[in-house]
């Protein structure tokens, strides 16, 4: 491995380009370096202009959202010593699929729109008081525990090409996290999420390419959601039409978690 | 002030820049390709099930015509096109069978269990099913 | 110019900036409350928070140990009557976020897990799995969306408090994706900006920690309150400063130095025990641990590595399926940044700028002495956390002061009228000196890394773990050079869209009025107490200065620090005992002359 490696980064300033053109930056190359630290390299020694976004460099945050040699990567959690091998050259671009506002951020409203329509809060039955918590077994907290491990970077919506293709979509992490509040054993508001889930920009709108599991540095797996979601869908749906005057059992789920009679 | 050479600027309204997502997307990474190959094998899992209805209306319509499908079955072009089905409807099976655990989250003593548990007795039916039919087709 | 207009307006969207919110939200619906952060919501560094949230619910504990422990592990600079309403509302406030939804860890029956942390004598840190800021926060931000009432401005940078006869009317803040500099008026604002990491150069602390309300506040007039405690985390990952959380040496770790010693039974922390024992060894207080590895060092008894001495963190006998159900984060971060697997190898650690007790000063609802401005969370100094904070204890501050803040800024706003348009002449102003300072500059030669680097040196030369009067002096000098050379820094971005050069270069501002209240208030002290130790002033002197520390900006822009009593109610001022020793019944009996005024523990209710 060589003492530098080339990065080839995106820029685009609305007030002087009309497209993206890539801008080639020679850093050291140092093993323990991900592309965050490469790049607050330039920026700190040789161009202050570089723009992108970053905040806890652990990976934690997801706001450091970027296209790596064409992957949805966290540049904190991306080591350059990944791509000294491949002509020591690193390309990074802005996150596919969102509109560009300068170099490599992204619009993000449009996530966090689609968001808020899946209602990602807690629905209970009934508050306990302040004194008394609702019991969760550790098993039930297993249920819904791996979709609540979301950051939001949108890696997965970069991965998905429904959301290339299809402006409407609501998207993996969305559903994933629609889901996190639909398998807690305390919320009781699956019925409401209904409505924006089983809809063809929702659920129906997913075709499990399955990239969105794949990329998630989370370990998340948002398709795993989408598609457990659409068993319950067509069921429910079976349901209804078998028995259309409704289901009595629908509101009270098997476990009696208001038992917090201490 | 910058000069400003993009026309579509005015001050303090940026103009995102929304690339355009190509007809040919599917082929810019092989995940892509392989998930579009894996939807167009639908198609031939259907040209395969034309072809068994077919065949059972040839044999309906007496042994001339009978023969005559098995004839026609034989001709290169049908050949060429039964053993990319086969190729095909393989790909789509096993595919089917490999993410079909991905939509069921099952739980036994508050673990996950394994996805092969759920795979495999799809194989073990599929298989077990495909030699019985064999034995009755070429006995 | 645009301007908009709120009743209440809070600086900063972590944890106890939504806590405050919804509180606000919910004192009357009809007040309108803007969130103006300068990252996205769930970006805040409340999000990188692993070990737990303490809150008494165990029968076998109480609220005056808790107390006790708060103000014991704070050497007695503590407000005693803000630590009381402080862990009286803890386990409200805890369990008010279950309801919204926390995955808290559980015990098999149901009800929430409590596990031991440093400086606490009794188990009661509820934690999710070693992700807790994280859970906390994105319950908190996806609640906020349920309020109608709360408009966010993500991404809007504060770069100045607009104040008008002795009232805070607002902010200036540059709207980050446009590039527009706009005034947000507001009957009240509370700033919820968090802490100041970023002034040290090595920190756990996000690059968003860089003091901006402490800055803005004491811009504004109002105090800073105990800037010189400064709280470094004994277990950090060299090079990056990554976080290890303590749940870590709760859960079992051993520090070990080079000879594979438990070293820290050296330094009156007890004797080293095979299991964890509270309030003993590697469960003592941060303090005692960072000046402990500190003599290490100074014993050459550290490892050197090219980033600095270690020692090593051993998480190895506590086997892999404790360590993937309690520290699964822990893991995955060794593994990612360091190369080790902590089932198997050794973790080296040194200690790292954490947290910053000290603050924009308030009262126990997170008043300032400036009408108008509230604080909450890190960025506020109440103080609960006194010279040393015991983990644990920070986010339950952000939502219990975050919760007061909220209702009484709110209160404020149901009493006061709207702003003046007169202060929008002060917008204007603003727009104005930033153009000319920043964007329109020309001939400036200074490169903002460059200063940045310079003025973290020397904080950590001067401000470090053990501080001496030469080296502050200096620093002083230092740190004022740097601000005089910071008026001729040139940026390289002129664009007005998203301009992070510029947003560094002001955040830079920020962290030398922030450098410099911490060098002073730390010279003034001519003690030593919690994690402020003097070699020259060794010993802990309650005479002089059993009091706050109180920064001022003078009208000239120097710096003069008074003092403020500590409010003591019910626990005087003791000796700080940590390991077995307390157990013993005649040294507990020594200890009880003091203890003769404490009242009989509660049962928690």
């Amino acid at each position: 491995m060589g003492e530098t490696i080339i990065l080839e980064v995106a820029r685009y300033s609305p007030e002087r380009d009309a497209e993206p053109t890539l801008q080639t930056y020679e850093v050291p190359f140092r093993k323990e370096w991900v592309i965050l630290d490469a790049l607050n390299h330039v920026k700190d020694q040789m161009d202050g202009s570089l723009t992108y976004r970053w905040s806890c460099r652990m990976g934690i945050c997801g706001s450091c959202g970027m296209m790596v040699n064409g992957e949805p990567r966290l540049s904190c959690a991306t080591f350059l010593s990944s791509y000294a091998g491949n002509g020591n050259k690193v390309r990074v671009e802005p996150l596919r699929y969102f509109p560009v506002v300068r170099d490599l951020v992204t619009e993000v409203s449009d996530f966090l729109g689609k968001l808020k329509t899946v209602k990602p809060w807690l629905i209970p039955q009934e508050e306990p008081p302040l004194t008394q918590e609702f019991l969760q077994t550790p098993e039930q907290l297993e249920d819904y525990k791996q979709f609540a491990m979301c950051i939001n970077c949108t890696l997965c919506y970069s991965a998905c090409p429904v959301v290339g293709l299809d402006p409407k979509f609501v998207g993996p992490a969305a559903i994933a996290l629609a889901q996190r509040y639909n398998k807690d054993s305390r919320d009781r508001g699956a019925e409401e999420r209904t409505a924006v889930l089983a809809h063809p920009d929702g659920i129906w709108g997913c075709t499990f390419v399955g990239e969105c599991t794949r990329v998630c540095p989370k370990h998340v797996d948002p398709a795993g959601a989408i598609q457990q979601y659409k068993v319950k869908a067509a069921l429910e749906w079976v349901k209804k039409l078998v028995m259309p005057w409704g289901d009595k059992d629908r509101q009270t789920k098997t476990e009696d978690v208001h038992n917090a009679a201490a | 002030m910058l000069p400003h050479k993009a026309p579509a600027y005015t001050e303090y309204h940026p103009r995102w820049y929304r690339p355009r997502v190509s007809v040919y997307w599917w082929l810019g990474q092989w995940q892509y390709l392989r998930f579009i190959l894996r939807e167009l094998s639908s198609v031939f899992v259907g040209l395969v099930v034309v072809m068994t209805l077919l065949q059972l209306r040839a044999l309906r319509n007496g042994p001339e015509a009978y023969a005559r499908f098995q004839q026609h079955l034989r001709s290169p072009g049908v050949v060429v096109v039964s053993m990319l089905s086969l190729i095909f409807v393989l790909f789509h099976t096993v595919t089917w069978f490999n993410l079909a655990p991905r939509a069921m989250a099952v739980r036994m003593h508050g673990k996950r269990i394994p996805e092969w548990w759920i795979a495999a007795p799809n194989y073990v039916v599929w298989i077990a099913a495909s030699g019985v039919v064999s034995w009755l087709v070429l006995r | 110019m645009d301007t908009s207009t709120h009743d209440l307006l809070l600086v900063g969207g972590g944890g106890a900036g939504l806590r405050a919110a919804i509180a606000a939200a919910e004192v009357d619906s009809k007040l309108s409350i803007a969130v103006v952060s300068k990252v996205y919501p769930m970006r805040s560094h409340t999000v990188s928070a692993e070990g737990g949230a303490a809150g008494v619910v165990k029968p076998d504990d109480s609220l005056d140990e808790h107390a006790y422990d708060t103000i014991s592990g704070g050497d007695w600079l503590c407000d005693q009557d803000a630590v009381e309403a402080f862990v009286k509302e803890a386990p409200l406030e805890l369990t008010q976020l279950e309801h919204w939804g926390c995955p808290w860890s559980r015990e098999p029956d149901g009800h929430i897990a409590v596990r031991a942390f440093g400086g606490m004598k009794k188990k009661r840190t509820w934690f999710a799995a070693d992700k807790t800021g994280f859970h906390m926060l994105h319950t908190l931000f996806q609640t906020t969306l349920k309020y109608d009432p709360i408009t966010r401005y993500d991404e809007w940078f504060v770069t100045k408090l607009l104040v008008d006869d002795g009232r805070v009317m607002g902010v200036v803040a540059i709207e980050l994706m446009s590039g527009k500099i706009q005034a947000i008026t507001a009957k009240a604002v509370i700033l919820c900006t968090g802490g100041c990491g970023r002034v040290f150069p090595f920190t756990t602390n996000a690059n968003i920690k860089n003091g901006d309300g402490m800055a803005l506040a004491c811009r504004a007039g109002a105090p800073l309150k105990d800037m010189e405690f400064v709280q470094y985390h004994p277990t950090g990952l060299p090079f990056t400063g990554i976080l290890i959380t303590e749940a870590a040496r709760a859960e079992g770790g051993y520090l070990l130095n080079k000879d594979g010693y438990r070293y820290l039974q050296d330094y009156n922390l007890g004797t080293p025990e095979p299991k964890p024992v509270l309030r003993c060894m590697e469960l003592g207080p941060r303090d005692r641990l960072s000046q402990a590895f500190v003599k290490e060092e100074q014993k050459a008894r550290t490892l050197e590595t090219p980033y600095g001495s270690v020692v090593h963190l051993d998480l190895r006998h506590m086997g892999e399926k404790v360590i993937n159900t309690k520290l699964p984060f822990v893991r995955e971060l060794c593994l990612k940044y360091q190369n080790i697997d902590p089932v198997t190898d050794l973790v080296p650690v040194r200690p790292v700028v954490h947290y910053m007790m000290g603050g924009v000063s308030t009262d126990s609802n997170g008043a300032t002495p400036l009408a108008g401005l509230y604080a909450a969370g890190e960025v506020a100094c109440v103080s609960i956390n006194g010279a040393n904070r015991l983990g644990s204890n920070s986010l339950p501050e952000c939502l219990v002061f975050g919760a007061r803040a909220g209702k009484a800024a709110a209160e404020f706003c149901l009493e006061h009228e709207a702003p003046h348009d007169r202060v929008l002449t002060q917008a204007r102003d603003e727009r104005q000196r930033l153009e000319k300072q920043f964007l329109h500059k020309s001939g400036g030669k200074e490169r903002i890394a460059t200063i940045r680097t310079e003025m973290q040196k020397a904080v950590e030369t001067s401000a470090g773990i053990y501080r001496e009067e030469k080296l502050l002096t200096e620093a002083t000098g230092t740190l004022g050079e740097l601000q005089h050379r910071f008026g001729n820094v040139m940026l390289d971005d002129r664009s007005h869209t998203f301009n992070t050069e510029l947003q560094s270069a002001l955040e830079l501002g920020f962290m030398l009025d922030v450098a410099e209240s911490i060098v002073q208030c730390a010279l003034a002290r001519r003690e030593s107490r919690g994690a402020h130790q003097r070699t020259d002033y060794p010993a802990r002197d309650d005479r002089s200065f059993l009091a706050h520390s109180l920064l001022f900006r003078n009208p000239d822009g120097t710096m003069r620090v008074e003092y403020a009593p500590v409010k003591v109610t019910r626990w005087p001022p003791g000796e700080r005992v940590y390991g077995q020793a307390q157990e013993h019944p005649t040294e507990a009996k020594d200890e009880a002359k003091q203890d003769a005024t404490l009242a009989p523990s509660r049962r928690a209710s």
